[in-house]
């Protein structure tokens, strides 16, 4: 595949993914989606909404797990009170927009035509987004290459150790495919702004 | 005239620094990471902000090179308003008083 474009004629912004890219893809927007509704800060669908409105309890700690205090940083470093005061009203909506946006790719995806299982070979994924979902798009990228880079433990300028690794040790492959959501977010950054 | 109170002076011991100051309290802070792209950076910049391409860029090279850089002031409202963006972005963004 050769990341994302700008459609000279319809505006839209396009790509083509095999099944094989698309369903990886999806895979991390959905793992992405597990983690953000995992721990703490569940939106809670099960109350009425009033009481819901009424409710301003969100979480004041910052979160354990390391991917979640990267995409939740604290807003007052020197200021434990405030800073938990903004995570209080903030991450609440934090976590749901990013949620949303995760489910946007899949959707798209989806919507495009991959099917709930891959099952068949040589399946081509065509993906139109308006300029609008494009951006979503952009931003649940930076999620996901924020949430793999976490879990590797990714370093300024440290491109050297992960070539270094033999091909078939797992943490290679995961940096590949952290390589390759950066370079799908390069394309719609400069499909974007053309 | 005869004999009248001394005019009132309004907070006497304010300089014109501190004045600036006391109306524009509030900084953001954007800080490097290994992760985001110098493009993205740029981006969204520009595109919250608003701050023309020229700008945007200079103030993405401080957070590269300087490791931060202060994207913008105003109120602690406002402040607020400009972290939670950040952090919508997937940026890492802190606030502070300026100094």
């Amino acid at each position: 595949m050769s990341g994302f474009h700008r459609h000279r004629r319809s505006k839209l912004i396009i790509a083509n993914f095999t099944g094989f890219e698309a369903d990886l893809l999806r895979s991390r927007a959905s793992q992405l989606v597990e983690l953000l509704r995992n721990e703490a800060a569940v939106p809670r669908d099960d109350v009425d909404p009033f009481e819901a409105m009424m409710d301003f309890s969100g979480p004041t700690q910052v979160p354990d797990d390391p991917v979640l205090a990267r995409l939740f940083p604290t807003a007052y470093p020197k200021d434990e009170e405030s800073a938990a005061e903004f995570r209080r009203f903030t991450e609440g909506s934090l976590r749901d927009g990013k949620v949303a946006a995760a489910v946007a790719i899949i959707e798209g995806l989806e919507e495009a035509g991959l099917p709930p299982e891959l099952t068949e070979d040589g399946l081509m994924i065509d993906v139109e987004l308006d300029e609008p979902t494009a951006e979503t798009w952009m931003r649940s990228f930076t999620d996901l290459r924020l949430a793999l880079a976490t879990r590797l433990g990714v370093e300024e300028d440290d491109e050297a150790y992960w070539l270094s690794l033999p091909d078939e040790d797992p943490r290679a492959q995961a940096h590949d495919i952290y390589e390759w959501v950066g370079y799908l977010q390069e394309t719609l950054i400069q499909a974007l702004s053309a | 005239m005869g004999n009248v109170s001394a005019p009132v002076e309004v907070e006497p011991t304010l300089t014109p620094d501190e004045i600036t100051q006391s109306a524009k309290p509030w900084v953001t802070i954007v800080w490097n990471d290994p992760v985001n792209l110098m493009s993205y950076v740029t981006y969204v910049f520009q595109k919250y902000f608003g701050y023309p391409k020229k700008k945007a860029e200079k103030l993405m090279m401080e957070v590269h090179e300087d490791g931060k850089s202060v994207v913008s002031n105003g109120t602690r409202e406002e402040m607020e308003r400009d972290v939670q963006a950040m952090h919508e972005y997937g940026l890492w963004a802190t606030m502070e008083h300026a100094e």
